[in-house]
């Protein structure tokens, strides 16, 4: 496509009304945001998207407990290995004898993830086989120092709460 | 007991004596002038200081409200302490001076580029007068030509620090700067011609005081000799306004409209302002001729540019605007209020234009290099030229 440059006439060469005409435009401007009006300025910690956040989005990953309350983790380490920042830090350990979830084997007898280190990136929660973990609407974590940024397997359950569903494969009645 | 035998009790005879002589050697003409002189320095230049850092702020706040945005609010009400925790952040960061810089000229390149816009405002008429003290610092007869000199050594800063630096971004902002500078004080200085040819003197009060008895530089006409009494009658009311309109004035007229145009654009050329802040175009040179500058190094940048904005707003007020003067108000000789009530006059007509410049920042994009020059040395250097033979022929064959 050929834009042809429009032949200026000796007024609009003057420029001059072309500057007048853009000053009134942005006068228009500078008087609505003056009134309050038009302004999309979001003041950030009285005003925040949480309301208008997807139920996709990713924020903080954390665990998951299922319908029963049993820890949905089962130690696998497929998240650790395939975290890119390698945030996530697992130590499994047995499932004591006598415990009803006893033929699960195995539980996380430490989760930490390092938020210092996270991504953000959703691989955990992709390549979870017991959808144990999942990235939550949490944006804002902060700390004071780097040991306060891991977060531990505590803070990661009450983070999470409870995940109905999905997995069955553990429960009799099902 | 009068004041000063209560005064007197508080110290010994020989400090007394001392503290009478002092007072006496105050009143003295000179001695008069020397601190009334200081006085007036001093707190113009705190006014100016701090318009120059509320210029910063209403910058910020006018080119956010043009562009939909909100702008800093956070710091005091409205956020008004802005500028001084902008101040204090600057303050105390590292003043960082890089290794290959010439140190010397690199520190100095700063200090040159605050100075001279802070002269310029010496020679400002900013009142008429309070308690008989003309409120100008040196009115002196070269006022409008030791304006233009001033202004154009703080070029010597911005190419000193463009030099200095040993960059490249500066280096390039530099070498346009000092280019762009004196093209456009050519047809700065050339355009002001018109003006002291009509008023037939360079000092600036007397500028200013043709343009309360003849009517202000931009204006076709003007009533003559009209105050508050005569507003109330219609036919002297009448007689001064035609007293004051003629042919002659109004073809005047034509001559100082092109001198303000010219003055006014090649004032954003001379302080560094969009469109044409070619020597410091972000995207292109970063920061341009300060990149390299830190902590107060920078903010002396800062600061000059925006003093030099202000010392251009007021020479603009002072040859067109009329200066102090608004129609109706009389001069510091009715009365110390009427005095403060100039001043008033004076900082809101600068203020006005302060905004002027802002909203124009915040509209008009960045002119190429190309077109800056020729822009200044095809077009307004010709016009400018032109204009004084116009102003010339005018006054030579139209009675005033």
């Amino acid at each position: 496509m050929i834009v042809h440059r429009k032949k200026l006439n000796w007024i609009e060469k003057l420029y001059l009304p072309a500057i007048l005409g853009g000053l009134a435009i942005t006068w228009k401007h500078f008087k609505k945001s003056l009134l309050g009006k038009g302004v999309i300025t979001m003041q950030y910690p009285e005003e925040k998207w949480d309301a208008h956040l997807p139920a996709w989005y990713r924020g903080a990953p954390t665990l998951v407990k299922d319908e029963h309350g049993r820890e949905r983790c089962v130690s696998c380490q497929l998240c650790e290995f395939i975290c890119p920042p390698r945030a996530i830090t697992i130590e499994p350990m047995e499932i004591p004898e006598g415990d009803p979830w006893r033929k699960v084997e195995k539980a996380p007898q430490k989760f930490d993830i390092d938020m210092a280190r996270c991504i953000y990136c959703g691989l955990c929660e992709e390549v979870c086989p017991e959808q144990a973990i999942y990235l939550r609407k949490d944006y804002s974590i902060t700390g004071l120092n780097r040991t306060e940024m891991i977060h531990h397997k505590e803070k990661l359950y009450e983070m999470g709460g409870v995940m109905h569903g999905l997995v069955f494969k553990w429960n009799e009645k099902k | 007991m009068d004041a000063s035998n209560f005064i007197s009790q508080f110290f010994s005879p020989a400090a007394w004596t001392l503290l009478k002589s002092l007072g006496h050697l105050l009143m003295t003409p000179s001695g008069f002038f020397i601190w009334t002189t200081l006085l007036k320095s001093i707190i113009l230049l705190a006014v100016i200081l701090g318009l120059v850092s509320y210029t910063v702020y209403a910058e910020r706040r006018v080119s956010a409200l043009i562009q939909d945005r909100l702008g800093p609010n956070r710091v005091g009400w409205q956020g008004l302490l802005q500028p001084i925790a902008d101040a204090l952040k600057l303050l105390l960061k590292e003043n960082f001076t890089p290794k290959s810089a010439n140190y010397f000229y690199f520190r100095l390149a700063s200090k040159l580029a605050m100075v001279p816009p802070v002269l310029v405002l010496g020679v400002l008429p900013f009142g008429s007068s309070l308690f008989g003290v003309p409120m100008t610092i040196a009115s002196i007869n070269v006022g409008a030509l030791y304006v233009l000199a001033i202004s154009s050594i703080s070029v010597y800063g911005i190419v000193l620090a463009g030099w200095s630096s040993n960059s490249k971004y500066p280096f390039l902002g530099g070498i346009r700067s000092s280019s762009q500078m004196i093209s456009y004080e050519l047809s700065l200085a050339l355009s002001l011609i018109p003006v002291f040819m009509i008023v037939g003197s360079l000092n600036l009060d007397e500028i200013v005081h043709y343009q309360v008895s003849h009517g202000w530089m931009i204006a076709p006409c003007w009533p003559q000799g009209m105050n508050f009494h005569t507003l109330l009658h219609p036919l002297v009311l009448w007689k001064s306004f035609s007293a004051g309109c003629s042919l002659s004035q109004f073809l005047l007229w034509i001559p100082l409209c092109i001198s303000f145009l010219i003055f006014f654009i090649s004032m954003f050329a001379e302080t560094n302002r969009l469109p044409f802040d070619l020597p410091e175009a972000e995207q292109e040179l970063i920061g341009g001729y300060h990149t390299e500058y830190s902590s107060m190094g920078f903010a002396l940048f800062f600061l000059g540019e925006y003093t030099a904005m202000i010392a251009g707003a007021s020479v603009i007020t002072t040859l067109f605007l009329g200066g102090w003067s608004l129609p109706l108000i009389p001069d510091g000789s009715a009365g110390w209020w009427w005095g403060l009530i100039n001043i008033a006059v004076f900082f809101t007509k600068i203020i006005l234009l302060l905004f002027i410049f802002i909203w124009v920042r915040w509209t008009i994009p960045r002119f190429r290099f190309d077109q800056l020059m020729k822009l200044g040395w095809y077009f307004f250097f010709e016009l400018a030229v032109a204009n004084i033979f116009l102003a010339a022929l005018l006054l030579a064959y139209v009675k005033k």
